[in-house]
């Protein structure tokens, strides 16, 4: 689920900050930078891991502050194809189902990964597993909050670094995967904020969906 | 920023636990400035991948278990990454097994699912209240009579 990505950057500490210790003041700036970002074609980063190498820190004119290059290594949340994981559902909608792990909220199960065959409930809007045994059919419901093994199939990242001047509007370099703060409203109605990273996946096999259908 | 390498390392849900468990100390002690705005999304993270994390089995492992697990796994021959969920999800039935270990059908035979539960098992420790609900059979096997 986890894996660690070995990184360079160059940090600025700012002249405020001078009494601190490097390391100390470093990785604040790494965490402050990355935490609770993705970054494209990495995943979701978690934490500082370590600090491998400083380098000399600079100031260069015209800048009261030092810039130091860091080798470093960062925990990122970035699951292998085919790696089994369990989240809670989120809600239902006619894409499939939403899964969410807490720290990460962008996982679908599309309708044909679902245990077949699979009905869409409008009404509650669930989808159900049409379970059929000797005695008849069984309609096993997939309700928020339950407890889902799935098999990641696929991942997509989208970059969604601000675009040139021609189309301008004001971006956050680096999407939060999960916000803290609302994002302020969008002049064009339309605008729907995407997903830097998504995972899908598939509970089409023996031992997958709702942990409850599968405990004795 | 430049990324060197992808994929320099896999970790176990416990060592990212560990981490997390540890940075959170570490900052409990420093006090003031992590309710700066900064620091509201490494307090989020943190959060949210603990909460996650402690409801896992890794939360009840430490390294030696790890460790002697890893050694009992050796002769079955299983890749780092089927290891590693074995460590992680800490499979119960010989489904979860099979999810796991990629055609497990002609890599091993039905004693060895078995066995592999029964290591899983005994090794890694399990959730306390989920063994109060469901007594071992050994216990009732036991000849000895108490007061």
């Amino acid at each position: 689920m986890f894996v660690v990505v070995e990184m360079v950057d160059t940090v600025r500490i700012p002249p405020w900050n001078f009494q601190r210790q490097l390391n100390d003041a470093i990785a604040e700036e790494l965490n402050k930078k990355l935490a609770n970002k993705v970054v494209y074609k990495v995943g979701l980063c978690i934490c500082l891991y370590d600090i491998t190498k400083l380098e000399d820190s600079y100031i260069f004119p015209g800048d009261g502050a030092s810039h130091t290059k860091v080798h470093f290594r960062y925990v990122v949340f970035h699951p292998f194809l085919d790696e089994i994981l369990v989240g809670k559902i989120k809600y239902c909608s006619q894409e499939g189902v939403h899964v969410t792990m807490g720290f990460f909220d962008d996982i679908l199960i599309p309708p044909e990964a679902l245990q077949q065959p699979a009905k869409f409930d409008e009404t509650e809007l669930v989808w159900l597993w049409e379970y059929e045994t000797d005695e008849g059919a069984h309609d096993l419901y997939m309700d928020q909050g339950e407890e889902i093994r799935f098999r990641v199939t696929e991942e997509i990242f989208l970059d969604t670094s601000p675009t040139g001047p021609a189309t301008a509007k004001p971006e956050a370099p680096a999407q939060p995967g999960q916000s803290t703060a609302p994002p302020p409203v969008e002049e064009e109605p339309v605008q729907k904020k995407e997903a830097p990273y998504t995972l899908q996946g598939t509970i089409c096999e023996p031992g997958l969906g709702l942990l409850s259908w599968w405990n004795s | 920023m430049e990324v060197k390498d992808h994929n320099a390392a896999m970790l176990s849900n416990y060592e990212v636990f560990k981490l997390l468990t540890d940075l959170k100390e570490q900052r409990k002690d420093s006090g003031k400035n992590k309710h700066s705005a900064g620091q509201q999304n490494l307090n989020t993270i943190m959060y949210e991948t603990l909460k996650y994390l402690s409801k896992t089995p890794c939360s009840r492992q430490s390294p030696e278990t790890v460790k002697v697990f890893l050694t009992t796994l050796m002769p079955h021959k299983l890749t780092k990454a089927e290891k590693l969920q074995l460590l992680n999800h800490r499979p119960q039935t010989a489904v979860e097994i099979q999810l796991i270990v990629e055609e497990s059908e002609e890599r091993l035979s039905e004693e060895q699912i078995e066995e592999l539960i029964q290591r899983v098992s005994d090794i890694l420790p399990g959730d306390p209240e989920q063994e109060i609900a469901a007594p071992a059979p050994e216990a009732e096997l036991d000849g000895t009579t108490e007061s």
